[in-house]
């Protein structure tokens, strides 16, 4: 296209004059950064040569040992333990895959790993020693240490990781630690440095996370001199960390093991507490797991077993799993009308195997009924349509308020994890909930502790602690940190009428030393130990009118996860309350069968701090105890021996 | 032919084309280019391998394509100009789906003999688009709305496919370079103005909108424009290496501390030594003197370059190289920025000097067009 020259003699001017403008903005920021330069380099020079200087200083951190953890005897149960590994030099080594391939007709090499450390081996400089094999037994470490010759760059190690040494029996309390993981990482604010170390390990459940803070220590230091390559030259300063605290805790090694085996086989959990200082002496849930896998980094076959397994190994049913508390819940129920003023012990209640309720019939468990009822017989015998009767004239707003104060719905403060809050409902919890108004049916419900009331073992156990104590015992899990002495759980009176509760513990000691007594069965005949107990049975379904009408299904008959759960609470010696204790048996059937005997073998143990004399319990059941106490000595011992091969 | 006054004739012919070359700027490329040798020497620890012997070779056979693309004509190039953008966009596209990854973000194309990084050719041919594209355009079109509209998307198109890479630095001198043609080329200054607003009211809304119910970036995009701005909020990664450089440049001092005796850099501390950060290593070793040197061999290029520019009258010889002298100090002005803390880190190269094959063939070819355009401007009889 033509243009003519006015047009091209305007167009050139224009460009002129921007173009002088932008040579002139370029030349002045050229001038900007000369000026830049000369505020580093002339005015500030004296400080960054002495910084220059500084950099040639490099600090290393030193990963402080972790605290160790322990029982309330001294017991070890979390400990820092030697463990071999073999690294390589690059430099040192020369011909790398030749002395692989030596090293690996001395010991066995994991062929992915290896590919991934030779990769790693030639990313990283040639002078840092990069693991090869961890977990070396010592065999091992001798075998390459006398090949050393034939080894050019190759050294066994020592280092320190975590061993549980009594495995399972403390997997859901201790937890496990675990490599840092981005995620870690990306929870904490302001990350320790120390967690930047490769391999470095934190606690990733139980108390190993919970008391994390405590239990890693403070970072030591050295200050190194580096040569052109980052190459520590020589050390010039050295300052130790700070060790972890050491925490010691209330629970009984021995105790948790026995309680441990006695659920073996079954998807239970059980609480052994302190009355007075509300102290922790075993809080077991079963099945359980080998922590030491977790810290060796778990196998994807490993994982899925535990995760497959429907009795859920890696759910820490004791604080975590809420169940609802069934008939040892009535005690709560009984104390809300007492403490109201609305009944006395005395009134009774008539029973006629149900009740009537806004034209809803809610059944008694016994069918024929029991006839007058009162305090004592309705717990001794678990009546619930006695507490139908009581929960219509309490209201559930006084009934929560009770369940409250003994512990229920409220979340404990243990280091443990996901420890559960349980729900005692009321009529605002319901509308926010499910925007439903509250009904009367369940308010009848939540008296015999079915419904929406929920609770966890740790809750029954506190529950039946207070209540045989009379104050606001609080569960304590750790005793001593580095020896210092931990609060105590001793509560304060919790302000309940001294006779009332001596009613209601009265009816207790019913349950289990009165031939009506639910638990009759599961008594303990040494004076000195009496119990008194609460069976439950709580309702994993609903019972259809066609089911009823066609007799009640035995628990046996039904499929495992339809049965009902089976609880027991209890506390001993009755005169001079020592012991809580609270079982969960998941669909393990009735309170009174499955649960009982159960609670009453962890308590005699607890109580005996041995195996306790046969003696102790009815003398028709003393052949069939004899062989279960020689069975679970016999499984311990096995155990044991198994637990000193992994170490 | 749109070259009016042009004369053939009065053109310099064959062999005797190299005389009329723009010496003085040939003088300051070799220049360059030779402390470019002498700092890898250095940083390699007194050694031609690994990085000086090969950017010596590379240097050679970049002259040799400056003087290629100096023979031809220069609007023989005005005619390629479009073949040659559209080729670099489909590359780009290309190395979506055939380029390698190394090195952070670059994306390269192995030619066996050279690792091409089309982001770098589309830099050039970006600016002979947009200079052909004003030397055709009729001054009277050149502020109207849809013709400023085209060359927007001239630019944005090969921005946005660099950004897809991800390389942040190419795309941020691909808008700068491509924002500078529009201005030279003669666009009303209120387009700028609007521009400039429109940015500093979207920066100001995205920081006054922090901590607020309307807030319009995720809390964690803060955090990274935190870091992005300020590194020593990050002081393990990108603050690390601005301090450590700022320390090496502040060592140095006024007359440095001599050849090859750069602690900061014998000793590993700074990263990219033989790339993005090798202006750190000349300060150290040279001190201020030896940086303001190569600031002045820079901007002595820059003046020279401009002079060839308004020396032609035509218009597309000027645009063309208006635009690779911006590209040029746009090169060395963010690298030389970044090193010195003043901006955030972006992987821009040192202009001539920086370690690197593309970037600098790329550029030496970009110079033979200024040479062209030198040769072959129109003279009157």
């Amino acid at each position: 296209m033509r243009r003519n020259p006015r047009e091209v003699d305007g167009l050139h001017r224009r460009l002129g004059r921007r173009a002088l403008l932008a040579g002139g903005l370029q030349l002045g920021f050229a001038g900007a950064l000369a000026l830049r330069m000369r505020y580093l380099q002339v005015e500030q020079a004296d400080k960054f040569r002495l910084l220059a200087e500084e950099n040639r200083i490099n600090i290393r951190l030193i990963a402080p040992a972790r605290g160790q953890i322990f029982d309330r005897n001294g017991v070890i149960l979390a400990q820092n333990s030697p463990s071999y590994r073999v690294v390589i030099v690059r430099e040192d080594a020369g011909d790398v895959d030749a002395v692989v391939d030596r090293l690996g007709r001395l010991i066995a090499l994991d062929e992915d790993d290896l590919e991934k450390t030779v990769a790693e081996l030639r990313r990283s400089p040639p002078f840092l020693p990069v693991t090869l094999v961890d977990r070396v037994t010592w065999e091992d470490v001798s075998r390459v240490a006398v090949n050393a010759p034939a080894l050019p760059g190759i050294t066994p190690e020592v280092g320190l990781t975590r061993f549980y040494p009594r495995g399972a029996d403390f997997a859901h309390i201790v937890g496990y630690v675990g490599p840092v993981s981005d995620y870690d990482l990306s929870q904490i604010d302001a990350p320790d440095q120390l967690l930047r170390i490769p391999r470095f390990q934190i606690g990733k459940s139980g108390i190993e996370a919970k008391r994390e803070d405590e239990l890693r220590g403070k970072a030591g230091a050295r200050h190194v001199e580096v040569n052109a390559t980052g190459r520590v030259m020589r050390e010039l300063d050295r300052r130790e960390g700070q060790p972890g605290a050491d925490l010691q805790l209330t629970v009984d090694a021995e105790l948790q093991a026995y309680v441990q085996a006695r659920l073996q086989g079954q998807s239970a959990s059980a609480i052994v507490m302190n009355v007075e200082t509300g102290d922790l002496r075993a809080v077991a849930s079963t099945p359980s797991f080998d922590p030491n896998l977790f810290v060796r980094g778990i196998s994807v076959a490993d994982y899925r077993a535990l995760t497959d397994d429907p009795y859920r190994p890696l759910a820490n049913k004791s604080v975590q799993g809420t169940y609802p508390p069934g008939s040892t819940f009535k005690m709560i129920t009984a104390l809300a009308g007492l403490e109201a003023g609305l009944i006395t012990a005395g009134d009774t209640a008539w029973c006629p195997g149900y009740l009537e309720v806004s034209n809803r019939r809610f059944h008694c468990w016994k069918r024929a009924g029991h006839g007058h009822v009162d305090l004592l017989k309705s717990i001794e015998q678990s009546c619930d349509v006695y507490y139908y009767d009581l929960a219509l004239k309490v209201g559930i707003e006084r009934l929560s308020a009770m369940a409250r104060r003994f512990g229920i719905g409220v979340r404990h403060d243990i280091p443990m994890s996901a420890v559960a809050r349980g729900l005692a409902p009321d009529r605002d919890w319901k509308k926010r909930t499910y925007d439903q108004e509250w009904l009367i049916g369940d308010t009848v419900n939540a008296a015999i502790g079915q419904g929406f009331v929920l609770a966890s073992p740790l809750q029954l156990a506190v529950m039946t602690a207070r209540l045989a104590s009379g104050r606001s015992v609080r569960p304590r899990l750790v005793r001593t940190v580095n020896g210092v002495e931990q609060p105590g759980g001793a509560g304060e009176p919790m302000g309940l009428n001294e006779n009332n509760l001596r009613q209601v513990r009265r009816a207790m000691f019913a349950v289990s030393n009165d031939r009506r007594g639910t638990a009759y069965g599961s008594r303990v005949i040494d004076d000195a130990y009496r119990m008194a107990g609460k069976t439950g049975t709580s309702q994993v379904r609903n019972i259809t009118a066609a089911e009823r009408a066609a007799g009640v299904t035995r628990n046996e008959d039904l499929p495992w996860e339809r049965r009902d759960h089976a609880l027991f609470v209890a506390f001993a010696p009755f005169d001079a309350p020592r012991y809580a204790v609270s079982v969960v048996i998941e669909h393990g059937g009735g309170g009174s069968s499955a649960a009982a005997p159960v609670a009453r073998d962890v308590m005699l143990q607890a109580l005996y701090g041995d195996t306790p004399p046969l003696a102790a319990y009815p003398q028709k059941d003393r052949g069939r105890i004899k062989a279960q106490q020689e069975r679970l000595q016999r499984e311990r011992r096995l155990r044991e021996t198994d637990g000193s091969d992994r170490a | 032919m749109s070259y009016l006054e042009y004369t053939v004739k009065s053109v310099p012919s064959g062999i005797r084309k190299v005389l009329y070359m723009n010496w003085p700027l040939n003088l300051l490329l070799i220049s360059v280019a030779c402390v470019g040798f002498l700092m890898l020497y250095s940083v390699a620890g007194g050694s031609f391998s690994p990085w000086a012997e090969p950017q010596i070779e590379r240097f050679g056979l970049g002259f040799a394509v400056m003087l290629a693309v100096a023979m031809v004509p220069i609007w023989f190039w005005r005619n390629m100009a479009a073949l040659a953008y559209l080729l670099s966009l489909l590359l780009l596209v290309a190395v979506e789906f055939f380029g390698a990854v190394g090195m952070g973000a670059q994306r390269w194309i192995d030619l066996g003999f050279i690792r091409l990084q089309p982001s770098e050719l589309a830099k050039i041919t970006m600016v002979m688009m947009l200079a052909a594209y004003y030397d055709w355009l009729p001054s009277e079109r050149i502020s109207r709305p849809l013709w400023v509209l085209l060359p927007v998307a001239i630019i944005l198109i090969p921005t946005y496919l660099v950004l897809r890479q991800p390389d942040l630095g190419t795309a941020i001198l691909l808008v700068a370079a491509g924002g500078a043609m529009l201005f030279l080329a003669g666009v009303h200054w209120a387009y700028f103005a609007v521009v400039l607003a429109a940015g500093a009211g979207l920066v100001t809304a995205v920081f006054q909108s922090r901590g607020t119910d309307w807030q319009l970036l995720k809390n964690y995009q803060y955090r990274r424009i935190d870091t992005f701005l300020d590194p020593s909020t990050d002081p393990l990664g990108a603050g690390y290496h601005i301090t450590q450089s700022k320390i090496a440049l502040g060592s140095g001092g006024w007359a440095g501390r001599g050849f090859m005796q750069g602690t900061q850099t014998r000793l590993n501390f700074l990263p990219e030594k033989h790339t993005d950060f090798i202006f750190t290593t000349l300060a150290e070793e040279f001190g201020f003197v030896g940086g303001v040197s190569l600031l002045t061999l820079y901007s002595l290029i820059l003046v020279f370059c401009i002079a060839t520019a308004l020396a032609t009258r035509d218009r597309f010889s000027s645009l063309v190289t208006l635009g690779i002298t911006v590209t040029f100090f746009l090169f060395f002005a963010v690298n030389m920025s970044m090193v010195m803390g003043l901006a955030p880190v972006v992987g821009v190269p040192l202009p001539m000097v920086s370690y690197g094959g593309s970037a600098m063939l790329v550029l030496m070819a970009a110079f033979g067009l200024v040479q062209s355009a030198h040769i072959h401007r129109p003279r009157q009889k």
